[in-house]
This record gives C-alpha cells, structure tokens and sequence, in this order.
C-alpha cells in the first residue's frame, strides 16, 4: 500500500495529467463554481442524487465527477447522504409513476434554499419513455426545476457546466 | 409420455412454431408444461426465464448438460396457467411480472402480492386485455416473530448515488435474521413502449434498459432480430461489437471492484480503480463517440466505425492497465483489514446459485462454470481465445476476484481483437417490411450475466412483443439469501459484490 501511495505522491495529481481540452475547460469551470459558490452560500454546495427512474447511466457519470479526474470535492461540491443536508436536488429519469411520491417526499426534506437539476434526456420529457403508461414524463412534472442538464448521459464536464450555471443564474 | 432428457424430447410433446429462430418453440399442453416444471427442479435443468404475451405464457429452458436452449409456449384461455415458482422458486416474481403486466394469473404460486405493479399506474395489467385502473393496496412485508427482533426500512431513495429500491432488513442486534427486497420503483414500462414500435426505435429502449450494459443489451437485441429475420452482421461489425462489450466489462469490474473495497472503507482501492475506469471510457469515447457507446450496437452491425485514433488509444490503455493493475490487485490480496471485511461474508451457496440458475460473477464465484459466450457461444468468441473463471467460496472475496480474473481475460480479448480486427462492412441493411410473423431470441453475456431477449416481429416489420430479461432477476433473490446471518454493516458490501440492476430488472 505504501508503495501505491508513495508513487501517486511522486506522480502527482491525475487532473493536471489529463488530457488538455477537458482539463482547462474542467480547471476553469471548476475554479468559477467555487467562486460562485461561495458568494452565494457562504460555503461549498451539498448535492443529494435522486434516481427517479434512470437506467443508471446518469448514475455512471454523475459518479465520475468523484474521480480523480473530475474530482468535485476541490471545487467545493459534494455529493450529501440525505436531503436534510443538501441544497440541490441531481434529479435523473423520466420519474416512474412508482417514484413520483419517494421524489415528492425527497423534495420536501430539503430545506430552502434549494434548488432541482433534472440530469439527462429522460428528466427533461421522458426522452426515450416519454408515453410510457408507468412514467411521468419529466422531473418539472412533479418539482420545480431550476435548471435542465441534457445528455444521454451527460458528459461529467456537462454536468459540472451544468452546475456553474445553476448558482450563476440564481 | 415418453422419457425426457433433453430439450428435444421436451419441444416433440408440443406443436414446433417453425418461424423461431434459432432454438425451437413449442406450443404445448398443460401436462407437457407441468412436465417441464417438474424437470427444473432436477438437477441438469435450468430455467432461462418467463414471460407472458397477450394470451400465452413462455418459458424459456436450458439444458445445463448439454447447453441446449428450448421455448415452450402455453395457451392461456381462461387467464391462467400453473405456477412455475410453486415447486421452482426462481419463478416467482417473473410470474408476478406476468401476472402484473398481462393480468395472467399462475395457479397455485405462492406469491399472492404484486411486484412490479404499486398500484400507481392508474390502470393494471397495462399489456393484457384488461386495463380497469388499478387500486393502491397496502405491501404487506412476510412476518416476523421471535423475541428481540427490530426492523430496519431502507430505501426507496437510499444514502448514495444508487438506484432505487426497498430493502426490510429483520435484524437480531447486528445480525440480518432476514431481508427481504421490494423492486419496481423504476419500472418504466419498457415493453409496453417496444410494443408497436419500429425496430430502430426499439433498438434504443434495448439500450437503455440498464445503462451499466447498454452495449450488452444492444448486442442481444441486435441478435434477436438478427435470427428473428435470419440474416448476419458482416464479421467487422461482429468483432467490433465484441470490442465494445470487452470495454463495457473492463470499464464496469474496475468500479465494482473500487466500489466494494470502498464499501469496506479501503477508498485507495477506489481511487485508483476509478482512474481505470476513467481511462476505459475516455478510450471508449475515442474510439466509437460515446463514453458509454450508446447506440452504437444496432441491429445489422455497428452504427460507427472505429477511429484511427482510437486504436491508438486502444493500445495506450492496455499498456496503462497491464501497468497499474497488477499493484492494485496485489494490495487487495495482502491487506488483512480489507480481507477481514470480504472474506467469508455474504456466502452464497453453490447449490442455490445452481438452483437459480444464476449467470455472471455471482454464480461463477459460487461454482457455476456458466458464461453464454463459450454455451450457447456466439461469433466472434468462437474465434477467440478466453477462459471462463470459476470458484466455489462463493463470498464477497470470491466475486472481487472473478472480476479481478474476468479483466485479465477482457485484456487479453481486447487486445485479440484489435489485433485480428477484419476489414469490410460494419452494418447490413435490415429490411423494413418482411411480409410474415418471425421470432428471434438471443443470449448475449453483460459484465454481470446472461441477457435473454426475445421477441417477435410483425409482418410490418415492427415488433408486436419483445421481452429483455435481465441477469438481476436471478441475482436479487440470491442476495437475499447471502446476506442472512451477517451484520447489518456488512450488507452495502454484499449488495455491491452482487451490483444488481434495479432499472433491468424493473423495466
């Protein structure tokens, strides 16, 4: 172990070592997320996860922003246990009529202030399942949404863009 | 009626319907059904999966022997047919699926409440005869009795980035006496939408069935129309498939095996599988346009090419994981305190995974030597070298290290494939119009086990039924059973070395 862990330090971060498009887009809107962040809460910004009915494939990328190369922590976002703590809502899905009261429910345990980003194709209108007898169709059909990230799924780098313009516009 | 040992002595008790392709279907009677019921419960025997049409109900079976696969088809006059789960447990909330979407009901089952259906859709049996709205009834959860016992509800909107589900833990202070699972809070009425649409458009909701194997599923829906029409992918499209479903692998063990060490509170482990996959999806990304290649399996072939750069990045992410990976699994082998949590935890027993039939790294880490790709076998893995890993521990450690295993045979597949890539035609044209009823059926091997898809094909060339089965169907009851006896903080361990699909399995 101590041998992984001393050559990672000798290496260095992986972000710097990524690929240079997404890394200066990446360092800028990460760098401006926090910024923004800050003035408007005073602190970094709590995100709950909610799968409304997603295929998991929004789940896969929302979980890369956590990895080295995305890392999200350094910009002060950081994905909460429980919407108690958290002041925005990652909604996925074309919410199933089987979810549509756990995403209620969820909404409501969030304290205000708060805001609801529908991630992917399916949470803007159902995409794919629009129609389908056992969807909604769409997050804004049930919660407020302050902000739509389309993709299917979205790249991480969308979703960190997504995100920057989320607390620039409130 | 004479002996049966085969499939074939099981499909001449039926009427064959000559336009299933490629194993036989049988129309049978209830005697033959029962028949078949009866052998699944003896060894040799497997069930491939259940499913209900608009007055029938099929069973799909498989020999284990001899790897043969059979469809028998049941006519259901009078909305009912004999429970399969009554003697043959995997069944039944397959058969709870039927009765909840076709309204078919399996005489004699022991699973009376509904499974998928929570009574929200505002009408029940959405693809059977009757559509009257559905009432909200209560889910009443099995009992429990017995002193010093509490109930710990989970879900559906669990504390991580997960999907959803419910999980009713019983638990005697820390040790799980019982868990029981409630599923379906993602069912979006994916066959329901396959009904009556054009196969490009189906195509796309195969795809997005689990979209952790949405390569996998796109192959086997691919197949299915492909042996539904009887035509063939040209072989380049063939051996970039099979590319695609290697990285889709790749890309999937190396968060598994993170994300369970992770669940034992080793993130290092994580870390450094996160950069893995990382790097798998950005190679993915070069080479097809799509970190995940969504939509780039269809139905006669390969929707894109694979780029010039991207065999470039082909061979710099082999290099790159022949070069990490090796450290990181010996970390796992020689870190007591990670070895403490994973072995001998969430002991799934060989003869349950048997019993279930259940394909991926849960059965091969519980005995089963089981894996589509070698039986029934499908091209291109015919031409390429690979072993099937299998152990018998069947715990968290045996699951780690059948992933561990199945990346150093996607390595060397990959790397085959690239290697001996053909030239020539990715896709064929598939005909809009064919002038007759045809039904095709495949299984196709998804990082976490064999996907069943069946379907059939009107005259218009749209598809009149189409089922996807998921390996989760087969895994989830599993787990049920792995985690009884162990504490409670040891279950996100065990549920992540199984990683089922909630979406696949809900539909």
């Amino acid at each position: 172990m101590r041998k992984i862990i001393f050559e990672t330090l000798l290496h260095g971060p992986l972000t710097e070592a990524a690929p240079a498009a997404d890394a200066a887009a990446l360092a800028e809107f990460g760098a401006a997320l926090e910024r923004v962040a800050r003035r408007r809460f005073g602190r970094s910004l709590a995100i709950r996860e909610v799968d409304a009915g997603s295929c998991n494939g929004c789940e896969l990328e929302i979980h890369a922003l956590n990895n080295a190369f995305y890392d999200i922590d350094r910009f002060g976002l950081r994905f909460v246990a429980s919407p108690r703590h958290a002041d925005v809502l990652l909604v996925t899905g074309p919410v199933t009529k089987n979810m549509r009261e756990a995403l209620e429910r969820t909404y409501l345990a969030t304290p205000d202030p708060k805001w609801v980003v529908a991630v992917g194709d399916c949470a803007v209108d159902g995409g794919s399942f629009a129609g389908s007898y056992a969807c909604v169709g769409g997050v804004s059909a049930v919660v407020p949404v302050d902000l739509h990230i389309r993709g299917c799924p979205p790249r991480p780098l969308d979703l960190i863009k997504g995100l920057l313009a989320l607390v620039e516009e409130r | 009626m004479a002996e049966i040992t085969q499939i074939a002595d099981l499909m001449r008790e039926g009427r064959a319907v000559p336009h299933h392709r490629p194993w036989p279907r049988a129309v049978v009677t209830p005697d033959a059904w029962n028949t078949a019921v009866g052998l699944l419960g003896v060894p040799g025997w497997s069930l491939l999966g259940l499913w209900g049409d608009s007055a029938e109900v099929h069973m799909a079976l498989r020999g284990e022997q001899s790897g043969e696969i059979g469809v028998l088809s049941l006519d259901c006059p009078g909305g009912h047919f004999p429970s399969v789960a009554r003697t043959h447990p995997p069944a039944l909330h397959l058969e709870a699926a039927v009765r909840d979407l076709f309204g078919l009901q399996a005489i004699g089952t022991p699973e009376p409440r509904p499974w998928l259906d929570h009574g929200r859709w505002g009408l029940s049996h959405p693809l059977g005869l009757t559509q009257a709205p559905s009432e909200t009834r209560t889910y009443e959860f099995l009992p429990v009795e017995g002193e010093s016992l509490h109930e710990i509800a989970v879900g559906p909107v669990h504390a991580g980035i997960i999907e959803p589900g419910h999980f009713r833990f019983t638990a005697n202070g820390e040790t799980v006496v019982r868990l029981e699972e409630r599923l379906g809070y993602v069912h979006k009425g994916i066959e329901g939408l396959m009904a009556g649409s054009d196969i490009g458009r189906a195509a796309q909701l195969a795809g997005r069935v689990s979209g952790d194997s949405t390569v996998a599923y796109a192959i086997a829906f691919a197949r299915a129309v492909e042996a539904a029409l009887e035509i063939e992918a040209p072989q380049r499209g063939i051996w970039l498939r099979a590319l695609m479903a290697e990285l889709e692998r790749l890309a999937n063990h190396f968060g598994d095996i993170g994300a369970i060490c992770n669940d034992a509170a080793f993130a290092l482990m994580h870390a450094h599988c996160g950069v893995l996959r990382e790097r798998v999806l950005r190679a993915a990304d070069l080479c097809f346009g799509h970190r995940l290649m969504r939509d780039a399996v269809v139905p006669g072939g390969v929707s894109t090419e694979l780029s010039s750069e991207g065999i470039s990045a082909l061979s710099a992410l082999l290099g790159e994981i022949r070069r990490r990976f090796p450290a990181l699994v010996e970390l796992y082998d020689n870190t007591a305190s990670l070895q403490d949590r994973t072995v001998g935890t969430g002991v799934l027993k060989s003869d349950l995974a048997r019993q279930y039939a259940c394909g991926g790294y849960v059965g091969r880490a519980s005995g089963r030597a089981f894996d589509t790709r070698r039986t029934p076998g499908y091209p291109p893995y015919d031409m390429l070298h690979f072993d099937v890993p299998v152990l018998d521990a069947g715990d968290v450690n045996a699951r780690v290290w059948i992933r561990i295993r199945e990346v150093e045979q996607s390595l060397s597949l990959v790397e085959q494939i690239v290697d001996r890539l053909p030239s020539g035609d990715i896709r064929v044209g598939v005909a809009a119009s064919i002038g007759a009823t045809r039904e095709g059926a495949a299984v196709v091997e998804s990082f976490r086990g064999d996907i069943l898809v069946w379907l059939r094909l009107g005259g218009h060339g749209r598809i009149e039924r189409c089922h996807l089965r998921d390996p989760s169907w087969f895994q989830w009851p599993l787990l049920e059973a792995a985690v009884e006896g162990n504490i409670v903080a040891d279950f996100p361990l065990c549920n992540k070395s199984f990683n089922c699909s909630y979406s696949g399995h809900d539909l």
